[in-house]
């Protein structure tokens, strides 16, 4: 901590006014990019596309392409072919698949806005026994990792009769901590007390108030946990394998796994499914990219 | 904390004001039937809002996670239920003799070495990259996220391709730059091969996506201490191991959490790597099979539940104690330099 203490010491000091514009010391975010700064960022983003881009290569070959060296780096036009084998092939379901992975994904994302936003409501803007220890609960399930008591999930959805069905990929999704805990932190930040009382005083129950004052002051942030949720879901792969393999209504994630095994896999076709499955989320990215980055900066975890 | 404490009076619930005044019959009970309302709104709505989180993250994320241990005592094999119920301490006993366990962990602190170090340094320059008055700021913030949004199980499948031996772009890239080797390198022969080729996707995946952890962090930090800075002469390279590191420890030490839990449980890309990805063996001689892998394998495979839960516990307890080993280790590394 001496290296910072020093710091912090040399700056409440402050320096001399008449020195200052001999000064180099400017926050890295007020210096302009240099050249270098733009070369090595375009670089990174060339390098986190170019996978992306190698995909699309693969998907649009034929056979030969890929048995090539050195290796094709420019699209093919054989992406329908690729794409109309993958939709008919026996035993993958791809086209269920994705029919399947965007009706996870929205009921997921729905669900978890709505109930999120209530229960963050609830501990931002409410006085209720237990709040305090409720909430810190909250903060403690954030890190725990649910993969680990898939075993124990896999056997209650035995239980219930879930496996094999959507219904066991999208139950454990409809809450998740780290929505509650971004949507109370959002209330607390951005819906006023006065507002709240106000509309109290008028007579408005507790979910009028939910519905006519923190909905339309949420909006944003409902954008953002909506777009990380959706990506979330959408991704997802252990868990959707483990109940869905084997039936003939996979995820695409599933489908596109079933694709890859066997004992000659055709790369060309999935990567061609793969592409398609990518495609929506390269949208959303598109769309709703300003959104996505400002909820993982203003500290999102891995979903 | 926020209060309605404060709160206004219900509608009604002093003496009426008009018409209710004589204290007709009806008007009452419209009164207390509104009274009760508000009683009610005030009183159990906030939990009735709470409840249904609890309630679905209780019964799908919390009692599995418990159920888990009772599971791990019990032997629960789905293809012979003939088995005693209990098996007390037997799955824990056999985990400490599986080589396969041990082999598991060894392969999953070895790509988590390889994977978390470089992508969290890289992450560090990147961020303090895009931490300059850029143009078209926000884009170069979306365009690293690209990994981000991409399907794990896609980008598996292009870097399975990419690490192929025959025709692989990586051989090809080596090749150009001089160290292919005297044969093409088989990046699912042995341990080194396949841990750099998994550990490769895993850095690609998530370096943007830290690295705007450390940009938002960054930019919070008060601009007077770089203004105090230039006074000793520190560039750019020594104000970011000087200052920035040390002012963003928090969210250090928070992706270093992050990463830890997050590649401890790594499944996904040793699955799709192998080519024959149903088996989950991690390669012919389980080169590189992961914890998480394993379960799956001893779980839905060698239908063992009771054994595959007493390995999740394992790997929990793994986690906790790494997790808290590397809390102390960036806390020392970041902010206890000079």
């Amino acid at each position: 901590m001496s290296a910072v203490d020093t710091v912090r010491r040399a700056a409440d000091a402050g320096p001399p006014g008449r020195n200052r514009a001999r000064l180099t010391g400017r926050a890295p975010q007020d210096t302009a990019a240099g050249v270098w700064t733009y070369l090595l960022l375009a670089t990174t983003i060339l390098l986190s596309a170019f996978p992306l881009y190698w995909m699309f290569v693969i998907a649009t070959s034929n056979d030969e392409a890929l048995a090539k060296i050195p290796p094709a780096v420019v699209p093919g036009d054989r992406f329908m072919t690729n794409l109309d084998e993958v939709f008919s092939l026996q035993d993958v379901y791809f086209a269920a698949g994705l029919v399947n992975s965007a009706l996870v994904s929205t009921a997921v994302t729905a669900s978890v806005l709505f109930f999120c936003s209530l229960a963050g409501f609830a501990f931002a803007k409410l006085r209720f026994k237990g709040s305090r220890w409720l909430m810190l609960f909250v903060v403690l399930t954030l890190t725990v990792p649910n993969q680990l008591g898939i075993v124990a999930l896999y056997i209650v959805m035995g239980k219930l009769g879930w496996n094999g069905t959507l219904l066991a990929v999208i139950a454990p999704g409809l809450v998740t901590a780290f929505g509650v805990f971004y949507m109370r932190q959002f209330i607390l930040n951005t819906v006023p007390d006065e507002l709240v009382e106000s509309a109290r005083m008028d007579g408005a129950t507790t979910m009028r108030v939910y519905w006519n004052i923190v909905l339309p002051a949420i909006r944003p942030a409902l954008a953002v946990l909506g777009l990380l949720t959706f990506v979330g879901t959408w991704n997802d792969f252990q868990w959707p394998l483990i109940t869905l393999s084997g039936t003939d209504f996979p995820t695409s994630m599933v489908a596109i796994s079933d694709l890859a095994s066997g004992n000659y896999v055709i790369y060309r076709r999935v990567l061609a499914g793969a592409f398609v499955a990518t495609v929506p989320l390269l949208i959303m990215l598109v769309v709703g990219g300003r959104q996505i980055v400002r909820g993982i900066m203003e500290g999102a975890v891995k979903s | 904390m926020s209060s309605t404490r404060a709160a206004p009076a219900p509608p009604g619930r002093r003496t009426p004001r008009k018409r209710g005044a004589d204290g007709s019959g009806a008007d009452q009970r419209r009164l207390t039937w509104r009274n009760r309302l508000y009683r009610f709104d005030m009183r159990y709505m906030p939990y009735l809002l709470i409840a249904p989180f609890f309630l679905i993250f209780g019964v799908f994320g919390l009692f599995p996670l418990i159920f888990n241990g009772v599971v791990s005592l019990r032997n629960y094999r789905l293809d012979d239920p003939t088995l005693p119920p209990w098996a007390g301490f037997d799955n824990f006993a056999k985990l400490l003799g599986d080589e396969d366990f041990w082999n598991a962990l060894y392969n999953t602190f070895g790509i988590f070495l390889l994977s978390s170090v470089p992508q969290l340094l890289l992450a560090l320059v990147v961020a303090s990259l895009l931490n300059r008055k850029l143009r078209a700021q926000t884009w170069w913030r979306v365009g690293i996220l690209l990994p981000y949004v991409t399907p794990l199980v896609a980008s598996t499948m292009v870097f399975s391709v990419f690490f192929s031996r025959d025709f692989g772009m990586a051989n090809w890239l080596l090749g150009l730059v001089g160290l292919g080797g005297d044969a093409p390198a088989d990046w699912r022969a042995d341990k080194f091969h396949s841990w750099i080729a998994i550990a490769t996707m895993v850095n690609w995946k998530w370096i943007g996506y830290n690295a705007l952890l450390y940009l938002a962090a960054m930019q919070s930090i008060p601009r007077d201490v770089y203004e105090a800075s230039a006074i000793d002469g520190a560039g750019p390279w020594r104000q970011l191991w000087r200052i920035t590191v040390p002012m963003i420890q928090p969210v250090v030490v928070f992706t270093v959490v992050l990463s830890t839990i997050g590649g401890l449980q790594l499944f996904t890309e040793p699955m799709l790597f192998d080519l024959n990805a149903q088996a989950a063996t991690g390669g012919p001689n389980g080169e590189w099979q992961t914890i998480a892998q394993l379960i799956y394998k001893v779980g839905w495979k060698d239908l063992d539940l009771g054994y595959a839960a007493a390995m999740s516990w394992a790997l929990f307890l793994i986690i906790l104690v790494v997790a808290g080993i590397n809390t102390l280790l960036t806390n020392r590394l970041s902010g206890g330099r000079q």
